[in-house]
């Protein structure tokens, strides 16, 4: 299968943004050995998990032209499913299913009836009906605490295969130990892969030219003979299911889930950011802006924390940089892009010639 | 010259003057059905008040926003930020009269309060007229990057307010004379909640006098419906519009302050936070309509004051499920803005 | 012959990526009413939109009363005395009469600062006004809003009125008043550029006539030459007089 099948014919088209992207699926595949540590293995995990979910907004708001809040609320959703699941039925792969499977029946469902929804209302009643939503169910799930152990999450047991504890085999290979953590690691790196090529195959399909025809001009689009409504609701059911998914990744890594772990509005406006500044409406833009955006997450504080210290003394200035502010930078950074590169670093790069 | 006779036919029916009072009733009617629900009519009165003092707020906050988009098309997603704003320099102007707000002295609270108030309104006024000219005015007519420019601005401005005053929750507590409770025979109302209601009810009816009585009031009110053609009558509407979004923004300062009042203390998110439910509530209301967001919001706050007695668990769902209600009965809102 | 009040020279009109008017050349004397002719998509209702600044002329000049309008901003261009009749009236609807008349009145801020002797003319050409002063705009009937619209724009002594079919729609009754209106008007020395589908309506007010077909002006001159000329009217509008009657 040539490279060109495998990305469904939507190549990067730009060496530079292929020389990114080679470098992130390369570090991501090979992450344990290149970055050893606890922590580095968790940023990679995340990165990996915000490919799909960022994605999956990406189905949404560039293809499609829809502005949602209410993607936090699937994330959690699949998070909650697997969470719940493991905590009730016992850590076994069946639970893993059902939970997915109920998880994703509920997404399913409230994303078409939140589509259906968009028949009677403009894009800006949509926005703001899906924040009240998202809204809404947070506090829900922080209420049902028998369920969904209320504000302190559920801390649960995953598979066997997935703990720690178990090991593969008994040396360590290239310096680091064949264990359960490793292969959650590679589990959900082979998931976060499949899940992004089947995105791009989705987006690249005659359904998905349609959805950026509406996406340009839905009066056009309908006076075409397309079901504008069908095309969008079947746009929003499938962007919620990737979106539970990646959710119920999450879970499996964490092994715990919580309300502001999956459903906080920070989330939101975590992907917001990074679909924007990496580039709507390209699927890649997804993978520059998580990696970005974590990584940054990560390690940019250290830096700030660094010239916060350095600044003690000047008024306000150790404030404006210090490591818990980073959003601020990062807000700037987005408003910035909203204006100056609307279609982000990855249209920028492809714009040059 | 005689015109008259071939319009006769025209002129013997005078047209009927239907004014819609249907929605009117609502806010009665919410209130009568949760009467026999609450049981006790002394608790009925006491939650029917702070929900009218709840809705006067967030109308004051709201109207605003509503007028920004009826008139402009313009939907700032950031607009908490005032409210934060408001809220916060409330807490540093107040904590600088505490010898005036530790007073039992009424009108010495007031002497604390007002200036307090005129503070927010003029600094939240002036940070709107940055905003709509910083981040709105280059997005005008592009709904997805306005939503998310917006949102920008609110995130950076929050982040600001942290950098300014803290990340932490500040209280705020109430000038000694606001707090406690009036008997109203057997029902407790609290003062403040009385005060809130009197205020709001002040500026509902300010703004109403200046939508229909003022020649500004008349041009906001038509280019609510037909921008361009107020502009082919030689209004410069543009001009109207940041005038609007200043008073907007200045509303929704003074709304911050009561609100940061109301609940004691402030938070660097409580602009968010009461971000959905202005949402709610100008959807209901109707986009553009002053009268609609009027009734919504009452709406919205005894609502959220009955549920959270009755059943707190579901109190946002309970504003969700009204907003369904009404879109299901009337998908532009409550009174929409006849456009064009 | 003195100049022109406006005059269009070579206008060129897009609107996203249509290319609507193709280098119109228009002249409107003074004190004269002309009319604007032309099939449906003609580009008629361009031309005023483009001349009221709704949208850019550009390329193109647009003079009036010796100055380049063509780049600014249509609350200008009315302030320099342009008044705009629009096809959909554009009557606030759920405002008064009163108060659409008020609006219209740049320099009024209650309706007591209207010209009391121009209301009154104005009563007298449209009664329906008087009758539904405080009523909402939005109960009157088609023709009255219509009656409204133009009563609207003439409040205040304008240098130009552009009307857009104003007959559009309307009963023949109704059509008789807004010709013997417009008669009125006519007497008071104002310039009116009046866009119409319908000749006969437009044969009785125009004093001079220009047709429009596919966003240019194929023929301008006077309207008693082609009241006169039923085989220039075939070939222009595609119709003759009494087939429209």
């Amino acid at each position: 299968m040539t490279f060109n099948r495998m990305l469904s014919g939507d190549l990067p088209r730009n060496r530079i943004l292929t020389a990114l992207l080679i470098a992130i699926v390369a570090g991501l595949a090979l992450a344990p050995f290149l970055f050893p540590g606890a922590k580095a293995l968790n940023v990679a995990a995340k990165i990996c998990i915000f490919i799909v979910l960022v994605a999956s907004f990406d189905l949404l708001l560039g293809y499609t032209g829809i502005v949602s809040f209410a993607h936090t609320m699937f994330f959690g959703i699949g998070a909650y499913g697997v969470a719940i699941a493991l905590t009730r039925l016992g850590p076994s792969w069946a639970a893993v299913g059902a939970g997915i499977a109920a998880a994703l029946a509920l997404s399913f469902g409230l994303s078409f009836l939140i589509g259906l929804f968009s028949l009677r209302v403009k894009a800006i009643f949509y926005a703001m009906i899906t924040l009240a939503v998202a809204s809404a169910f947070q506090t829900f799930a922080s209420q049902l605490s028998e369920i969904t152990g209320g504000e302190d999450g559920l801390n649960f047991k995953v598979p066997e295969m997935l703990t720690p504890g178990f090991s593969l085999a008994e040396q360590p290979f290239l310096g680091v130990s064949l264990d359960g953590k490793l292969i959650s690691y590679y589990l959900l790196f082979a998931v976060t892969v499949a899940l992004f090529l089947l995105m791009l195959r989705i987006v690249n399909s005659p359904f998905g030219r349609v959805l950026q025809a509406i996406r340009e001009n839905d009066f056009r689009a309908e006076a075409l003979g397309y079901r504008t409504v069908v095309y969008r609701t079947f746009s929003n059911v499938l962007s919620a299911g990737f979106a539970t998914l990646a959710g119920a990744l999450l879970a499996l890594w964490l092994r715990y889930n919580g309300p502001d772990t999956s459903l906080s509005f920070e989330i939101m406006i975590d992907i917001l950011l990074m679909v924007v500044i990496g580039g709507m409406g390209t699927m890649y833009g997804a993978v520059l802006g998580a990696t970005l955006f974590i990584v940054a997450q990560n390690y940019l504080q250290d830096l700030m924390k660094f010239a916060s210290d350095a600044a003690a003394g000047i008024p306000l200035l150790p404030d404006l940089v210090h490591p818990d502010r980073w959003l601020l930078w990062l807000g700037i950074l987005f408003i910035l892009s909203v204006y100056r590169f609307p279609t982000g670093i990855v249209g920028k790069l492809r714009a040059r010639k | 010259m005689n015109v008259s006779a071939a319009t006769a036919p025209d002129l013997d029916a005078l047209p009927t003057v239907k004014l819609d009072r249907l929605p009117l009733l609502l806010v009665p009617a919410l209130a009568l059905v949760a009467l026999p629900l609450i049981g006790s009519p002394s608790t009925w009165v006491t939650l029917t008040v702070a929900g009218l003092a709840m809705g006067m707020i967030i109308f004051i906050i709201a109207s605003g926003l509503t007028l920004v988009f009826g008139l402009m098309d313009v939907l700032n997603f950031g607009h908490g930020v005032f409210i934060t704003l408001g809220a916060y320099l409330a807490v540093s102007a107040l904590g600088a009269m505490t010898g005036w707000t530790a007073s039992e002295s009424l009108f010495l609270n007031l002497l604390a309060v007002l200036p307090a108030m005129l503070l927010a309104m003029a600094v939240a006024g002036g940070v709107g007229f940055a905003f709509e000219r910083v981040i709105i005015r280059p997005v005008y007519g592009q709904h997805l990057k306005q939503i998310m420019i917006t949102m920008g601005g609110m995130i950076v401005g929050e982040e600001l307010i942290k950098v300014i005053w803290g990340p932490q929750t500040i209280p705020l507590p109430l000038p000694a004379a606001f707090r406690g409770s009036l008997l109203l025979g057997e029902a407790a109302v609290e003062k403040y909640r009385l005060i809130a209601v009197v205020i709001g009810f002040c500026v509902f009816a300010a703004m109403f006098w200046a939508l229909s009585r003022t020649k500004v009031g008349l041009l906001i009110r038509a280019g609510v419906q037909d921008r361009e053609m107020v502009e082919s009558l030689g209004y410069r509407i543009r001009k109207l519009f940041v005038g609007v979004f200043v008073a907007g923004s200045a509303l929704a300062g003074l709304g911050g302050v009561m609100w940061g009042l109301y609940q004691q203390n402030v938070t660097p998110q409580m602009g968010a936070q009461v971000n959905v439910l202005i949402f709610i509530v100008i959807i209901i209301g109707g986009l553009g309509s002053v009268g609609g967001c009027f009734i919504g919001a009452l709406l919205v706050g005894l609502l959220a004051n009955y549920t959270g007695f009755l059943a707190p668990k579901v109190a946002l769902f309970s504003n969700i499920l009204l907003m369904v209600l009404i879109l299901l009965w009337r998908p532009q809102g409550i009174y929409p803005v006849a456009k064009r | 012959m003195s100049e022109p009040l406006l005059r269009l020279e070579g206008v060129h009109t897009h609107i996203g990526a249509y290319h609507i008017l193709h280098g119109v050349d228009l002249e409107v004397a003074r004190g004269e009413l002309t009319v604007l002719l032309g099939r449906n998509g003609a580009g008629k209702t361009t031309t005023l939109r483009s001349i009221m600044g709704l949208w850019r002329a550009a390329p193109g000049r647009v003079w009036f009363d010796g100055e380049d309008i063509a780049a600014r901003a249509t609350p200008e261009i009315a302030q320099r005395g342009i008044a705009y009749v629009p096809e959909n009236m554009g009557i606030f609807a759920d405002l008064t009469v009163r108060e659409n008349m008020i609006l219209a009145a740049r320099g009024a801020r209650r309706a007591e600062d209207i010209d009391s002797g121009r209301l009154d003319w104005i009563f007298g050409l449209f009664p329906a006004i008087k009758r539904f002063w405080q009523h909402p705009a939005g109960l009157l009937s088609g023709g009255q809003k219509q009656m409204l619209a133009v009563a609207r724009a003439i409040v205040e002594p304008r240098k130009l009125l552009l009307v857009d079919e104003p007959s559009k729609g309307l009963a023949p009754a109704i059509i008789q008043n807004m010709i013997a209106a417009f008669r009125e008007l006519k007497q008071t020395e104002t310039t009116i550029l009046l866009v119409e589908q319908n000749f006969n309506f437009a044969r009785q007010l125009g004093d001079r006539v220009a047709v429009m077909d596919d966003g240019r002006i194929v023929h301008a001159g006077a309207m008693a030459e082609l009241a006169d000329d039923e085989s220039l009217q075939q070939r222009l509008l595609g119709l003759s007089l009494a087939a429209h009657q």
